[in-house]
């Protein structure tokens, strides 16, 4: 088997640079780990969830999709194409690399996003086991595990007490990354260390039922009330693909940008005629949490959410959505009053 | 009534760019009102035009916009019987449709599409067909009619229901004059109660209500609703007691779209997209939405 020490994982990230990768990897900036673009000299940290997600290096946060000459009342469209690297994400989690079956659904619902996928075929993940969680993880709940190998490519296996790694191929692209990786990997044998073990808070499938049939429910603005609509959950998550598309322009060139959006946002479902079918946070709210685990089980057979507990991380008003799930898992449990 | 994945496949080049929209030219311009513009759109080739005309049917959408403002998503108004152009009637509201009403003829916007499902026509062979509207709802049903009348003697009986706030807001009023002529269409107008001009010889009040009173027949027919929700919801309740059966009366509906292919996530009403399985969707359909998210 491929091993590599723990310490050694930049030089890991140098060969796989110098073999022609984009290296994207958990990095410390601003005093936070994120998932961004790796140079040389920076350390790759392990040790904590990114606050973002491994969407951001396929679905960016914007992006240009249109682009026109202007001369005065005139336009002239010009070519664009994706700017699609290859890439590694590495030392990502498996929650990052489970999100990608829904992404890769929805960008190929009919019809396909080139943008994405350039960026997807160009990629190449690489998850990291997880051996430690935080209280806000919770990927058991919704169908995934530590250890899931889902969207993996190769798996980093952290091995013999966490002082090595070994690096697993699972795919043919898995196994074009460790011949470019050369000698930056050692043969040899090594005990991989169990995963974290990651207590199930919610019965998913309850969650989905409840939704179903609770559109209208006294509960939702309680669920709701701390949310202070500001899209950070939006942002960090795996899942969450809505967007806008807004032109910038100067006096000679026009771009159009796909820029991420949220649900959460106010202006997101307002009609031109000042009608707003999502008029207050509650229904913004409720959106988000009926898209994750009632419209997206319902159309595609999966779940909108893979228990990586961003959102909760970096709520301002400390919402979380696993706690949302339990209670309304909760609700389920409860004996029927006087519905009928 | 579903999406169809041949039209999906036909809309995209292989390997294309989903987003890139084509060059059309404005070859008319009108003003319907004091702030509704119709536009005719011309194509940049023949290509172009026999590739939408080969997926166009009645009832489905598509993005317009100015490079520099950005694309809005408007019916298609015209019918694909009039294989020449398309046209689109939008009321002046935003940066788009500011940036869309400053170009003038010869002058070019962009355009993609036809998007959505369509309203199912072929079914309605031999039917009798009541059309309701209000306001500036009356382009998606007028892309109907026109394909109806275009094709006139596959259809029965005609009855358009149409109202607006005010005389002045009353749409394609040298159309409306065609259909008062002719004799195989019964034309209903009527305005909001205060609405009316010294002149004014339609109906004065709500469509609802005017709809109740006209009292079409429902045997043997099919209804096509479009206005604001309110007016909608309103008309539901005359359209039952006519007993027009829910699934056989029509309504198509607009949320605020971008991408316009059931990936941007905000035209969502409950688990159904308005981009992708609408907009046109049936009153029975209508009513099983979630209520709350309309």
């Amino acid at each position: 088997m491929k091993l590599i020490d723990a310490n050694k994982l930049t030089a890991l990230a140098a060969a796989l640079a110098r073999a022609g990768y984009r290296v994207v990897a958990p990095v410390e900036d601003s005093g936070v780990v994120r998932l961004k673009e790796w140079a040389e000299g920076a350390a790759i940290r392990t040790g904590a969830v990114p606050v973002n997600s491994a969407k951001d290096f396929l679905f960016p946060p914007s992006e240009i999709i249109g682009r026109w000459d202007l001369d005065g009342d005139d336009f002239m469209p010009r070519d664009v194409q994706p700017d699609a690297p290859k890439t590694v994400l590495l030392a990502v989690r498996p929650c990052d690399a489970a999100a990608l079956a829904l992404l890769d659904t929805v960008f190929n619902w009919d019809y396909k996003d080139d943008f994405y996928n350039a960026r997807r075929q160009a990629v190449t993940v690489v998850p990291m086991v997880c051996t430690a969680a935080d209280e806000q993880c919770f990927c058991t709940s919704v169908g995934g595990a530590p250890d899931a190998t889902a969207g993996a490519d190769a798996m980093l296996r952290p091995a013999d007490g966490g002082t090595r790694f070994i690096l697993e191929p699972l795919t043919d692209k898995g196994n074009a990354l460790l011949d470019a990786a050369g000698l930056a990997l050692a043969e040899g044998e090594a005990a991989a260390d169990p995963p974290v073990e990651i207590a199930r808070r919610f019965d998913v499938e309850a969650v989905t039922e409840w939704l179903s049939r609770n559109f209208e429910s006294d509960l939702w603005p309680a669920l709701s009330l701390a949310c202070l609509g500001c899209g950070a959950c939006a942002y960090a998550c795996p899942t969450c693909h809505c967007f806008d598309i807004q032109d910038e322009a100067t006096r000679r060139e026009s771009v159009r940008l796909k820029n991420w959006d949220s649900c959460g946002f106010g202006l997101f479902t307002l009609h031109a005629g000042g009608h707003n079918p999502r008029p207050d946070q509650t229904a913004r709210w409720r959106n988000r949490v009926m898209h994750k685990f009632s419209y997206i089980p319902e159309r595609f057979a999966l779940v909108g959410c893979t228990g990586c507990g961003r959102c909760a991380r970096v709520c301002g008003a400390g919402m979380s959505m696993s706690e949302v799930c339990r209670l309304i898992a909760d609700e389920t449990k409860k004996a029927p009053t006087h519905e009928s | 009534m579903s999406p169809d994945p041949d039209q999906a496949q036909a809309v995209q080049q292989p390997g294309g760019n989903l987003y890139a929209p084509i060059t059309m030219t404005i070859a008319e311009s009108r003003d319907e009102t004091y702030d509704v513009r119709t536009l005719r759109l011309q194509f940049p080739g023949e290509t172009e035009r026999a590739a939408f005309f080969e997926k166009y049917r009645v009832g489905m959408f598509g993005l317009y916009g100015v490079p520099g403002a950005g694309e809005s998503a408007f019916c298609i108004a015209s019918p694909p019987t009039q294989d020449q152009y398309i046209e689109c009637t939008f009321r002046k509201a935003g940066r788009v449709t500011t940036a869309l009403c400053d170009r003038e003829v010869g002058q070019a916007i962009t355009f993609r599409g036809p998007y959505g499902n369509f309203f199912p026509i072929e079914q309605w062979k031999g039917k009798n067909i009541v059309f309701i509207a209000g306001g500036i709802a009356l382009p998606p049903i007028r892309a109907v009619i026109w394909n109806v009348l275009d094709r006139r003697d596959e259809f029965g009986r005609l009855t358009i229901v149409y109202g607006a706030r005010t005389v002045a807001d009353l749409v394609y009023k040298h159309e409306l004059q065609q259909w008062q002529k002719r004799k195989d269409v019964k034309l209903i107008l009527t305005v909001d109660p205060g609405g009316e001009t010294d002149d004014w010889k339609g109906e004065i009040g709500f469509v609802p209500m005017v709809l109740e009173k006209a009292a079409p027949s429902a045997e043997n027919a099919v209804a096509v609703v479009c206005g604001p929700l309110i007016m909608i919801k309103f008309t539901l309740l005359p359209l039952k007691q006519l007993n027009f059966p829910d699934a056989h009366a029509y309504t198509t509906l607009e949320n605020r779209m971008k991408c316009g292919v059931g990936k941007c996530g905000r035209c969502n009403v409950g688990s159904l997209y308005v981009c992708k399985d609408g907009p046109v969707f049936t009153i029975e359909q209508l009513k099983n939405l979630p209520q709350g998210d309309l």
